[in-house]
């Protein structure tokens, strides 16, 4: 499998499953009314802080046998995490998370309350009001997460660099492979490569900023069936 | 209603003061941080010391605990002042080729020092080999083999997952790994056990944090003081071709004369005993 195609799964299943974890936890950001939730905004924000190489290490420690989620996935699987697809992923959805979580919160916010309010007295449950309502609102913000998050995870090197041991088929990114192609000093073969990087993404981002927009024109509203 | 704006008031002043008096903190924080480094060095360095010339240097990440020795006592000759920047040589042959400011530069390869040369980059007449590069096998303290008893061998055991070398397609010391491993007659059998660490120290450090059992690394990492009370085995030089390690003075070097001056003292009977101390030989010990 070539470096492109490995970055574009760990891309595409990166935003997957931050959407999945980040719709629940920017729905209780956004919603609750816990006096410190402020904390929890400020730790969803602190992978932005860190450079992506030394989160990348901490990542390679926790991952360690000596480190927590090293021993936990030993326990269940056997084997370490570092230099794996999966212990990428892990690492990526850390890295990536705010760009899933702040998106999500801030369209979950600017829902007018009184549309809240409205689908409750008219007796839907919170879950109801959160597929009806507020899900088909927010549609901005879940393809902004979606494509951020993507773009974050693809453009990713730090990261992966510590915890992906370049690994080819498993570990090796595009961005690896280019960054090794330059360190080889075939920079030809590092243009080309980045190149296509280039196209892809420009390509994959138009096509989604195209159809958000249509989104919004049209008011496209898939969960809004019923 | 008119209580509860009256609180509201209250609270919107309190949170404007104290933004206030954060924003007033950081900036007092920011500005003693512009001030007080120069400062510093100012106190430092007092009259004399402010008119000798600084060199920088681009250094191999191999050099980190050897140049910052041979820095040291090279600053004691009260010729130069010495500013060094550790980094993947790869990295450091394109930022020169591309102007980046260093006047000297150690290379953990010859080949990059060379193609400068050939590019008149180099001041002529300074290319040389400073140093040859060793190679361990190194292993934790609490790891599941012992490197020290067993060699080669410790990398068959069914309990060694992950072997971790450095990039065998740039780094030098990868291509020493690769090449001991096949001269060892274990290379297929290992291969798929191999991960790969961008340069030398961080290949260390899969090892260092225990996600590979065993590395091949620099013996001038495995002397340092984090991993100095780990196991190691050296892997006998004539398994690979020698990691020799070169360094030219840049043609745009601001003080080409002190530059001279340090390559000099690295390569004295002094600049070779450190060298030797952290982990390095030398090509007439070798050959």
């Amino acid at each position: 499998m070539g470096p492109l195609w490995l970055s574009m799964e760990l891309a595409v299943t990166v935003a997957a499953l931050l959407l999945l974890i980040g719709l629940p936890v920017a729905y209780w950001l956004a919603f609750s009314k816990w006096r410190g939730k402020f904390l929890l905004e400020a730790v969803v924000a602190l992978p932005l802080v860190l450079p992506p190489t030394v989160l990348g290490f901490y990542a390679l420690l926790a991952m360690g046998p000596h480190g927590p989620l090293g021993k936990v996935w030993r326990a269940a699987f056997g084997h370490g995490l570092a230099f794996t697809f999966a212990g990428l992923v892990l690492a990526s959805m850390f890295y990536s998370f705010p760009f899933a979580v702040q998106p999500l919160m801030s369209s979950f916010e600017a829902v007018d309350r009184r549309l809240l309010n409205a689908s409750a007295v008219l007796g839907a449950s919170p879950w109801r009001t959160f597929r009806s309502v507020i899900l088909p609102l927010s549609i901005s913000g879940i393809i902004t997460a979606i494509v951020l998050c993507f773009a974050h995870t693809l453009g990713e090197f730090g990261v992966v660099l510590m915890v992906g041991g370049n690994l080819p088929g498993v570990t090796r990114t595009a961005s690896i492979a280019i960054y090794d192609r330059v360190q080889s000093l075939e920079y030809g073969e590092a243009n080309r490569m980045a190149l296509v990087l280039l196209i892809i993404s420009f390509s994959v981002l138009s096509v989604v900023y195209a159809l958000n927009r249509h989104a919004r024109r049209s008011l496209w509203t898939p969960w809004a069936t019923k | 209603m008119r209580f509860l704006a009256i609180n509201d008031v209250r609270r919107g002043k309190r949170f404007v003061r104290a933004f206030a008096a954060i924003t007033a903190c950081l900036l007092v924080i920011s500005l003693a941080g512009v001030c007080a480094p120069g400062a510093r060095i100012n106190a430092e360095q007092g009259p004399a010391a402010a008119s000798l010339p600084v060199l920088r240097v681009a250094a191999a990440a191999d050099l980190q605990f050897a140049m910052q020795d041979l820095a040291e006592q090279f600053e004691k000759k009260d010729i130069a002042k010495l500013q060094v920047t550790y980094g993947s040589s790869g990295n450091f042959f394109s930022q020169i080729q591309n102007g980046a400011p260093f006047d000297l530069f150690f290379s953990a390869d010859l080949q990059y020092a060379k193609k400068l040369d050939a590019a008149g980059l180099a001041e002529p007449g300074t290319l040389c080999e400073y140093a040859v590069g060793r190679l361990v096998l190194w292993a934790r303290a609490d790891a599941v083999v012992d490197v020290g008893k067993d060699g080669w061998k410790a990398l068959l055991d069914a309990r060694v997952e992950k072997i971790a070398i450095a990039n065998p397609e740039h780094a030098p010391y990868g291509k020493a790994a690769v090449a001991a491993l096949r001269s060892a007659g274990i290379y297929d059998q290992v291969k798929s056990k191999l991960v790969y660490g961008e340069n030398i120290s961080q290949t260390a450090q899969f090892v260092q944090s225990g996600n590979a059992q065993v590395g091949l690394v620099a013996l001038s990492l495995a002397v340092s003081p984090g991993m100095k009370d780990g196991k190691r085995w050296e892997v006998p030089a004539g398994a690979y071709p020698p990691i020799e390690q070169g360094a030219v003075v840049l043609r745009s070097a601001q003080n080409k004369s002190a530059a001279r001056a340090f390559l000099e003292f690295v390569q004295s009977a002094a600049g070779r005993e450190t060298l030797t101390k952290y982990g390095f030989s030398f090509a007439a010990q070798a050959k």
